[in-house]
C-alpha cells in the first residue's frame, strides 16, 4: 500500500543535518509545577482573543481566560490555578502583547466545565468541531492555525483525503517523534475524529524514513484505523503542507491557494493528539511536547511544557547551559524564531527551544549575488529567491509580485545554499509584508 | 550617368519640399495652445523631483500650479525667492511659507543605547524591524542602518555613531524621509525651533533609562522650567509645542538630568 505512493518527489529541498540524536531517544518528560506562568492571548493566527477573566481574578486549571474574537480565533485556557494578573508582555517581534499572568496556587485543580466525551463517535460532527474550537487546538506545527477553522471548509469545497503531518523534517526537533513513539493510539484517536468531523474516508499519515521506530509502531497499530502510513524521503521541508500533500497524493496546490482548493486538510499529529485530548477527556490545549535542545545544553529532552512557562524556567528543567549560546530560537534552525529575552514564554505553536553555540551561528557578511542558481534548484515553491532579493532590495515590489513573492514559504533553503551568503529568507520577508501592505492599501 | 545623379537629387529635394509643406501645414492645423506660464514657472521649481508636494513631479506641479489647482507653498523644497518669483508669474499675493526640516526624535547613538541582541541581517531599517524589531534595547529608537538617509533625494541625512543626522541646512523639508522610518521617529518641525526632545519612546521611565542613557524620563523639568504650553508631557514623553516652541535658553534653565532636551544646533556642530 505504502509503496504506490512513493512516487511523487517534491521539487527542489535541501539536507540539513538533522542534530536528531541529541533528543530522539530521550522519553518525554512531564515538567513540575512552576509558580509562574504567562499565557500570552494571541497565540494563533487570525483575530486576537478577547480576555474574559479580570485582574485578581482566581482560575482554575483549564478554565477559559480569553474567548475567540472572531471566526478565525482561538480561545486561551489557564495552565493552572491560580491568580490572575494582566500585563502586556513584549513580543520578540517589538509589539507589546496583552498577556495573563498566573500566580500558581500550587493545588492545579482543574475547572468543573470539564466535560470528558468517551462517546464521541455517536456524536454529531458539528458538536465535535464545536468542541475542539473551544479548547482552542490551534497547528501544533509551527504556523498556529486555528485547527476548528480547518474543519469547517467552505460548502462548495469537497475534502476527501486527511492528511496527518508526522515528517517532522525541521533538524534538532522531536517532539512529534516522541510523542508518535509514546502515544501512537492518542494519535490515531484523534486522527478518526478529525476524520468523523470532516466526513473523511481517506486517511493518510507520512512519516519521514528516518524515523522508523515510528513508522514500524504505527503501521501496526494503524491498519484498523483506517489510517495509512507513508513513508517519505528524508528532504527537508518534506513536511510542509504544500510538499506534504504533493509527496502523499500527487496533487498540486495552486499557487496562491489553500490545501483545500485540492481536497485536503493537513494537521499536524501533535494536533491530532490534542484533538483526542480535546473531545475524549474534555480538556483544554494548555500543554505541548516541546523539544529543548542544542548543544550549549547540558541534558537535552522531549518536556511537556505548560502553556506559558518561560524559556528560562524550561532551561532549568534541562540542567540549565553548559556553554554560551550564540542563538536562542523558538522552533528548529530553519524556520524558528530568534529570541532576545529568556522571560519569553512557551506558546501553543512552540515545537522546539534550541540554543546554537558560536561555532554553529554563521556570522559573515553577504555579499552581491554570482547568479548561479543554487537556490533557484532548492526552492520547493519553483520561486527564484535570487532574483526577488535583487528586486526587493532595489524596492521593486511590484516586480516582485508578478514573479510570486507572496508563495514564499520561508523554508529557508535558499539562504542555506546560497554561496554568496545572502539573507535571502529576510529579504523575502520584508518584501511579502510591503506587498500584503499594498494590497491591502489598494482594497 | 549626370542625368541620373540630376534626377535623384530633383526627386529627393522635391520630396523634402512637399513634407516639409505637410508638416508646416499639419503644425499650424494641430497646434496644442500650452500656456508658457508653466514652462516658466517649472524653470523655478527646484527640479528634483522629490515628489514633497504630491504630484508626479516638478513638471507636474508646474501644470497644477498654473491650472490653480495647487498653491506656491505646495512645494516644500523651493526657496522664499522662488516661491516669490512664481507667486509673481502666476499674479498670486506671495505669503511666507516656515521652512520645515527633518528631525531624528533619538539621541541614543552607540555607546548610549543598549543592543539587545547582534544583528548581522540585511543592512536597512525596514528588514531590520521585521527580525525582533531591531538589534536596540529601545523598540522605538534609530536602529542607525540608514533607510532615511536612501530616501534623502537631497543627501541631508547622514549615518553617525549609528544614528540618523539630519544637516539642516542641506534638508528642504520633503517628508521623504518621514515615511522611510520604520520606526516613525522622524517628524517635519520649523527650522526656527531651537529647543527639542530627541526621545521618541512611550516607555515607562525606567524601562526606559534600562536601554538608553539618553532617554526622556518624563521627569518635568523642562515643562516646569518652559512657559506654559511650550512643552506637553504626554505620558512619559515630554514633547515640545511647535506652534510655541521655547527658546534656546531653556535647556540650559531646565537642567535635563539626561539631556535628550537639546538644541538642534548643537546638533548641527556636532554632527
Amino acid at each position: 500500500m505504502a509503496l504506490e505512493h512513493e512516487h511523487f518527489f517534491f521539487r527542489g529541498g535541501i539536507h540539513p543535518h538533522g542534530h536528531k540524536e541529541l533528543t530522539s531517544s530521550s522519553p518525554i518528560q512531564t515538567a513540575p509545577l512552576l509558580d509562574k506562568y504567562y499565557v500570552i492571548l494571541q497565540q494563533h493566527i487570525g483575530a486576537p482573543p478577547n480576555l474574559v477573566v479580570k485582574d485578581k481574578d482566581l482560575v482554575k486549571k483549564g478554565q477559559m481566560l480569553a474567548e475567540p474574537g472572531g471566526f478565525v480565533s482561538a480561545p486561551v485556557h489557564a495552565p493552572t490555578s491560580g491568580e490572575v494578573k494582566l500585563l502586556d508582555w513584549h513580543s520578540s517581534s517589538g509589539v507589546k502583547l496583552p498577556a495573563v499572568q498566573i500566580d500558581a496556587d500550587g493545588a492545579d485543580e482543574w475547572a468543573p466545565d470539564i466535560h470528558p466525551c468517551p462517546d464521541w463517535e455517536n456524536r454529531e460532527p458539528a458538536k465535535l468541531r464545536e468542541k475542539i474550537a473551544r479548547a482552542g487546538v490551534v497547528g501544533m506545527g509551527g504556523a498556529a492555525f486555528p485547527t476548528a477553522v480547518k474543519l469547517s471548509p467552505p460548502p462548495n469545497k469537497k475534502i476527501d483525503v486527511l492528511i496527518l503531518n508526522g515528517a517532522e523534517c525541521e533538524p534538532y526537533l522531536t517532539a512529534d517523534h516522541r510523542l508518535m513513539l509514546e502515544s501512537p493510539e492518542k494519535i490515531l484517536q484523534g486522527a478518526a475524529i478529525l476524520a468523523k468531523v470532516l466526513g473523511v474516508k481517506t486517511v493518510l499519515l507520512g512519516i519521514e524514513q528516518n524515523k522508523p521506530d515510528a513508522i514500524a509502531k504505527l503501521s501496526g497499530l494503524a491498519k484498523s484505523g483506517g489510517v495509512t502510513v507513508v513513508p517519505l524521503r528524508v528532504m527537508y521541508p518534506q513536511g510542509a503542507e504544500k510538499q506534504l500533500i504533493f509527496a502523499l497524493t500527487g496533487r498540486k496546490v495552486p499557487a496562491g491557494g489553500l490545501p483545500m482548493d485540492v481536497g485536503c486538510v493537513v494537521q499536524n499529529v501533535g494536533t491530532a493528539a490534542a484533538v483526542a485530548d480535546a473531545v475524549v477527556e474534555g480538556k483544554p490545549l494548555i500543554e505541548r511536547v516541546t523539544t529543548i535542545t542544542g548543544s550549549p545544553v547540558v541534558r537535552p529532552g522531549n518536556w511537556r511544557l505548560r502553556i506559558g512557562t518561560t524559556l528560562a524556567e524550561a532551561l532549568t528543567l534541562v540542567g540549565g547551559i553548559k556553554s554560551q549560546p550564540a542563538k536562542l530560537l523558538l522552533g528548529g534552525p530553519m524556520m524558528g524564531h530568534a529570541q532576545t529575552s529568556l522571560d519569553t514564554p512557551v506558546a501553543k505553536n512552540s515545537s522546539g527551544i534550541l540554543l546554537l553555540s558560536h561555532d554553529e551561528v554563521a556570522q559573515y557578511g553577504s555579499q552581491a549575488c554570482i547568479r548561479c542558481g543554487r537556490c533557484v534548484d532548492v526552492c520547493p515553491m519553483s520561486l527564484m529567491p535570487g532574483p526577488l532579493s535583487v528586486m526587493i532590495e532595489s524596492e521593486r515590489f511590484e516586480l516582485a509580485d508578478y514573479a510570486h513573492a507572496t508563495d514564499c514559504v520561508e523554508c529557508g533553503c535558499c539562504a542555506y545554499v546560497c554561496p554568496s551568503l545572502r539573507p535571502l529568507v529576510q529579504h523575502l520577508r520584508r518584501g511579502k509584508a510591503e506587498i500584503i501592505a499594498k494590497r491591502k492599501k489598494g482594497k | 550617368m549626370l542625368n541620373l545623379m540630376l534626377l535623384s537629387v530633383g526627386v529627393i529635394a522635391l520630396m523634402a519640399a512637399l513634407l516639409g509643406l505637410v508638416i508646416g501645414f499639419a503644425a499650424r492645423a494641430f497646434a496644442v495652445e500650452q500656456d508658457p506660464r508653466v514652462e516658466e514657472v517649472a524653470e523655478n521649481l527646484p527640479g528634483a523631483n522629490c515628489g514633497g508636494c504630491g504630484f508626479a513631479g516638478c513638471a507636474d506641479l508646474a501644470k497644477a500650479l498654473v491650472g490653480g489647482m495647487a498653491s506656491p507653498a505646495a512645494c516644500p523644497v523651493c526657496s522664499a525667492i522662488a516661491r516669490g518669483k512664481i507667486s509673481e508669474i502666476l499674479g498670486l499675493a506671495a505669503n511666507a511659507v516656515v521652512k520645515q526640516v527633518a528631525l531624528v526624535r533619538c539621541g541614543g547613538g552607540s555607546g548610549k543605547a543598549a543592543f539587545k541582541t547582534g544583528y548581522n541581517g540585511v543592512s536597512d531599517c525596514k528588514s531590520a524591524t521585521l527580525v525582533a524589531s531591531g538589534a536596540k534595547g529601545c523598540n522605538y529608537g534609530c536602529l542607525g542602518l540608514g533607510t532615511c538617509a536612501r530616501a534623502c533625494p537631497f543627501g541631508a541625512i547622514e549615518i553617525s555613531d549609528g544614528l540618523a543626522i539630519v544637516h539642516p541646512r542641506l534638508c528642504v523639508g520633503c517628508g521623504k524621509c518621514v515615511e522611510a522610518c520604520p520606526k516613525k521617529l522622524i517628524k517635519l518641525v520649523p527650522e526656527s525651533a531651537e529647543v527639542h526632545v530627541l526621545c521618541n519612546s512611550p516607555e515607562k521611565g525606567p524601562a526606559k533609562k534600562k536601554v538608553c542613557e539618553v532617554a526622556c524620563i518624563g521627569c518635568r523639568k523642562c515643562a516646569k522650567a518652559a512657559e506654559e504650553g511650550q512643552i506637553h508631557i504626554n505620558g512619559f514623553l515630554a514633547e515640545v509645542n511647535y506652534g510655541n516652541p521655547p527658546l534656546a535658553g531653556l535647556v540650559g534653565a531646565a537642567g535635563c538630568p539626561t539631556g535628550c532636551l537639546a538644541r538642534a544646533k548643537q546638533r548641527e556642530e556636532t554632527a
